[in-house]
C-alpha cells in the first residue's frame, strides 16, 4: 500500500536573493570583478551570481582580519567576545526559517533537514562556543592559552552554513579572526551570515568572507598573513594543503573523507537498525563525510535486513527539496552527479549487484535514486572509495573479529556504527574500531559539545567540544607540579 | 668501554641495533665511528639502513595492539621497571655520556639523574591520561556520549642528540600504548644502545621500542614517507629540514610534531587520537 501525499512546499517568499554578490570584507560588502552563477540543483535555475575571489581580494580580507585581530578582537576580554557570539546565535535562531529555505534552494537538501537539523545546530554551535570564550583557562590547555591570530577557513558544500558554524564559532570564541571561503556551489547562506554579523555589530574585519573556487582557497592557504588553516573537504585536497604548509609555521585542522562502516550484529533490533541504515547513508543525499556508506551485516541476518531495507527504501520520497515531505533531495552539482554515476558504474563492472527502488526523477536538476550494492567485497572500489552520494555498499561477516577487520580496512577512520542489543559487545567493538566518531544504535548524530574528526587519512584534529578548542589555541603555560 | 691503563685486556662491547627485542647488526653491514674528545676510539655503532627501518616498523606494528591492550597499570609498572634498571646502571650512563657528549662527569650525573626522574614522571601518566584528556559530552538528546584518547599506532622518533631529549621523546610516545622506532643520531648511539640493554631486561614486550642508530639525514626521510608509520616526532631535525619531512609525511597524513625538551602531557597527547562514542539511551 502506498500513501500519496499532497505537495507541501515551503514558501520561498521569505528569502530575498540578490542578482549578484560581492565579498564581505572589513564589515562591508565589496564588489567582485568576475562572477560565476550559482544554481538551484533541483531545477538548474540560476539563483544568483557569486564573485570569484582573486588573490587581491584575499589580500584585502587577510589585511582586514589582521587589523581586526591586533586593534580590536585580541584586546577584548573573553566575556565580551562571548556576548557577540551569543548575539549571533540568537539572530540565527530569529532568522532560522530564512536560512533554512535559502540553504535548501542553494544546496538541494530537503527543507526537513535544513529546518530541523542544519540551522538549529548552527545556532547551537554559536551558543555553545559563546560560553567557552571566558573559560579557556579550563580547557586543559594550560594557563591563558593564546589565539593564533588569523584563521583561514575553507568549507565544503554538503552542510554549507553548519560547516561555517563549526569553523567560525570556535575561532571567534578563542579570539582568532577569520577569512572564510564557502564552497563554490553553496555561497549564499555564508553571505547571509555576513548580514547577521552586521546585525550583531561584530567589529569590522573579525569575520571576512571571500567567495570563489579552488584558486581562491589556495590563495588563502598560501597567504603569509594566515596563521592557522581549517579545512573540511576531500582527502585529496587535504593532502595538498598539508604539503603546501609543510615548510611554514601554519597550523592546520583537516576534516577529510571517510568510508564509514555500519556494523549490524545478529542480535540487533532489526526495524530500528533499518531506520539507522537509511539515516546513515541517505541523510543529506549521502553527501556526508561520516556517512555509513559500508553496511557490514552478520551473515545470518543479512537476507532479512536487506529485504526490510528494500521495503523501507521504497518509501523514501525523492523530489522537490522545498517540499516538507521530501526525504531525499537533489545532488548538489552536476560534477558530483557525474562522480556518483562513475563509481556506481564501476560497482556494476566489478560484479556487485545494484538495486534501487522505482522512483520518478525529474529531468531538470541533478538526481540520483537511493541505491544499494550487494555482493560487495573488500577489493571492490565501491568498498574502498568515498562515493559521497546515496549509494550503499553491503558486505557480510561471520565472526565479530571479521567485522572489525573489514571495518578498519580502509585508509580512512572517520566514523563507524554498531548495532547490537548487547552492551559488552558494543563496548568491545567500539574499542576495536579505528574511527574518531562511533555511533552505537544510532547514526549521524551531531552536537556542538561532541568532538568530531577522524583517525588516519580522515584528517587532523577535532572540531567541537573541549577537544575542538585546541585547534585554535596555542598551549598556555603548563600548570601542575614541577 | 673507557680505556683503562691496566694490564688486563678489557672485553669490549659490540654495538648493534635493537629490533623486536633482539640485537641484530645492520643488514647493510655498515658502521660508523664514535670517538672521544681526545680522538680515542670508543665504538663502531651500526649505521642503520632503510631495510633495518622497515624491519623495525614491522616489529613495532606487530607489537602495537598488544601493548595498547595491556592495562594502563601494567604499562605503568613496566615503564617504572625501566627506571629501576636505569638507576642501577646509572654509573655506566654517566661515564658514557661524559665521554661521548664531552661534558663533565658532574654535569653528566645531573643529566642522568634528571633523565631517570623524567622517565618516572612520564611513566606515571599511563593511568591518568584519560582523566585529563577525556570527557563526557552533554549532547542534546538521549545519548551517553564520551571521548577517550587512544594511541595512534606506530610512532617514529628522530631523536635530538641529548640523552634527556631522547628519554622525553621515547617515554611520551610509548606510555599511551604507541610502539616506536627511534632513530638515534651520531654519538648518542652509545648511550642509546645501553638503554636498549635496559629495555631488554625490563619485561618490555619485544617490538614496543626499537632503536636504530645512524644518520638522521638518511633515515628520517624514509620514516616520513613510510605508509605504516602513524606519527613522527621530529624534535631532532633542524628546522630548515623539517618541511621536507612534513611534505613526505602528507601522503598518509602522518601526525608530525616537534617539541622542546620538558615535562608536558601535551607531548603524550600529540600522538594520541580522540575517539567519541555515542550510546543510545533507552529501556
Amino acid at each position: 500500500m502506498t500513501f500519496e501525499y499532497a505537495p507541501a512546499p515551503e514558501s520561498r517568499a521569505i528569502v530575498n536573493i540578490k542578482l549578484k554578490y560581492g565579498h564581505f570584507i572589513n564589515g562591508s560588502f565589496v564588489a567582485g570583478k568576475k562572477h560565476f552563477p550559482t544554481l538551484n540543483p533541483a531545477t538548474e535555475e540560476v539563483l544568483s551570481h557569486i564573485a570569484l575571489g582573486a588573490t587581491s581580494d584575499v589580500d584585502k580580507a587577510v589585511a582586514a582580519a589582521q587589523k581586526a585581530y591586533t586593534k580590536t578582537w585580541s584586546k577584548l576580554s573573553g566575556k565580551e567576545r562571548g556576548k557577540y557570539l551569543y548575539r549571533i546565535a540568537r539572530i540565527l535562531q530569529e532568522r532560522a526559517r530564512e536560512f533554512a529555505v535559502l540553504e535548501t534552494l542553494d544546496n538541494g537538501k530537503p527543507i526537513r533537514e535544513t529546518r530541523d537539523i542544519d540551522i538549529p545546530l548552527v545556532a547551537a554551535h554559536f551558543f555553545y562556543h559563546a560560553g567557552w570564550a571566558d573559560k579557556l583557562d579550563y580547557a586543559g590547555l594550560g594557563h591563558s592559552p593564546k589565539a593564533y591570530g588569523v584563521a583561514g577557513q575553507i568549507i565544503p558544500w554538503n552542510f554549507p552554513l553548519l560547516m561555517l558554524a563549526w569553523k567560525v564559532a570556535p575561532a571567534l570564541a578563542t579570539g582568532n579572526t577569520v577569512v572564510l571561503k564557502p564552497a563554490e556551489t553553496t555561497s549564499l547562506t555564508a553571505l547571509l551570515f555576513a548580514e547577521v554579523c552586521q546585525q550583531a555589530e561584530l567589529p569590522d574585519g573579525v569575520v571576512n568572507i571571500v567567495t570563489g573556487d579552488g584558486s581562491t582557497g589556495a590563495a588563502i592557504v598560501n597567504h603569509p598573513g594566515i596563521h592557522k588553516i581549517a579545512f573540511t573537504g576531500s582527502t585529496e585536497v587535504g593532502k595538498k594543503i598539508a604539503r603546501a604548509i609543510a615548510s611554514t609555521d601554519k597550523k592546520a585542522t583537516l576534516e577529510l573523507g571517510g568510508k564509514g562502516a555500519n556494523i549490524v550484529f545478529d542480535d540487533a533490533p532489526i526495524d530500528e537498525t533499518v531506520e539507522g541504515i537509511v539515516n546513515g547513508i541517505f541523510f543529506n543525499q549521502g553527501h556526508v563525510c561520516c556517512a555509513g556508506s559500508r553496511l557490514i551485516l552478520q551473515e545470518s541476518i543479512a537476507d532479512e535486513v536487506i529485504e526490510k531495507l528494500k521495503v523501507r527504501m521504497s518509501k523514501i520520497r525523492v523530489g522537490d527539496p522545498l517540499d516538507k515531505n521530501t526525504d531525499l533531495g537533489a545532488i548538489n552539482s552536476k560534477e558530483q552527479l557525474v562522480k556518483i554515476k562513475e563509481l556506481s558504474a564501476i560497482g556494476d563492472a566489478e560484479g556487485a549487484e545494484r538495486w534501487s527502488p522505482q522512483c520518478h526523477l525529474s529531468s531538470k536538476g541533478f538526481w540520483f535514486a537511493p541505491t544499494i550494492f550487494t555482493g560487495v567485497t573488500q577489493a571492490h572500489r565501491i568498498a574502498q572509495e568515498e562515493i559521497f552520494g546515496p549509494v550503499l555498499s553491503i558486505l557480510t561477516f561471520r565472526t565479530p573479529q571479521e567485522a572489525i577487520d573489514k571495518a578498519n580496512n580502509t585508509p580512512f577512520g572517520l566514523s563507524a556504527g554498531i548495532w547490537s542489543e548487547k552492551g559488552s559487545r558494543i563496548f568491545w567493538a567500539s574499542q576495536q574500531l579505528k574511527a574518531g566518531v562511533i555511533w552505537a544504535n544510532t547514526f549521524n548524530k551531531f552536537d556542538p559539545a561532541s568532538p568530531f574528526g577522524g583517525y588516519k587519512e580522515s584528517g587532523w584534529g577535532r572540531e567541537g567540544g573541549k577537544h575542538g578548542l585546541s585547534a585554535y589555541l596555542k598551549n598556555g603555560k603548563e600548570t601542575g607540579a614541577k | 668501554m673507557a680505556t683503562k691503563k691496566t694490564s688486563r685486556v678489557e672485553v669490549k662491547k659490540t654495538y648493534k641495533l635493537f629490533i623486536n627485542g633482539a640485537f641484530p647488526r645492520s643488514e647493510s653491514g655498515r658502521v660508523f665511528e664514535v670517538s672521544a674528545k681526545n680522538g680515542d676510539f670508543i665504538a663502531n655503532p651500526a649505521l642503520a639502513s632503510r631495510k633495518d627501518l622497515r624491519d623495525a616498523v614491522t616489529a613495532a606494528r606487530a607489537a602495537q595492539s598488544g601493548w595498547a591492550k595491556a592495562t594502563a597499570y601494567n604499562r605503568g609498572q613496566i615503564l617504572y621497571r625501566i627506571a629501576e634498571m636505569l638507576e642501577g646502571r646509572s654509573d655506566q650512563f654517566v661515564s658514557e655520556i661524559a665521554l661521548t657528549s664531552r661534558i663533565t662527569t658532574v654535569k653528566a650525573e645531573a643529566l642522568v639523574a634528571e633523565a631517570i626522574d623524567r622517565w618516572v614522571w612520564y611513566a606515571g601518566w599511563s593511568d591518568k591520561l584519560q582523566a585529563v584528556s577525556g570527557a563526557t559530552n552533554p549532547v542534546s538528546g538521549p545519548f551517553f556520549n564520551f571521548s577517550i584518547s587512544e594511541p595512534q599506532g606506530v610512532v617514529a622518533i628522530a631523536s635530538a642528540s641529548s640523552f634527556l631529549d631522547f628519554i622525553d621523546a621515547v617515554a611520551a610516545a610509548v606510555v599511551s600504548g604507541n610502539t616506536t622506532v627511534v632513530l638515534v643520531p651520531g654519538d648518542l648511539a652509545v648511550a642509546a644502545m645501553s638503554f636498549a640493554e635496559v629495555l631488554a631486561t625490563s619485561d618490555l614486550p619485544a617490538g614496543v621500542i626499537n632503536i636504530l642508530t645512524g644518520s638522521l639525514d638518511e633515515l628520517a626521510p624514509w620514516a616520513a614517507s613510510h605508509m605504516d608509520i602513524d606519527g613522527f616526532d621530529i624534535s631532532g631535525i633542524q628546522k630548515k629540514k623539517q618541511g621536507a619531512l612534513k611534505e613526505a609525511g602528507a601522503e598518509n597524513l602522518k601526525r608530525i610534531h616537534s617539541f622542546t625538551s620538558g615535562k608536558s602531557p601535551s607531548r603524550i597527547l600529540a600522538f594520541m587520537e580522540s575517539k567519541t562514542v555515542w550510546h543510545s539511551v533507552g529501556v
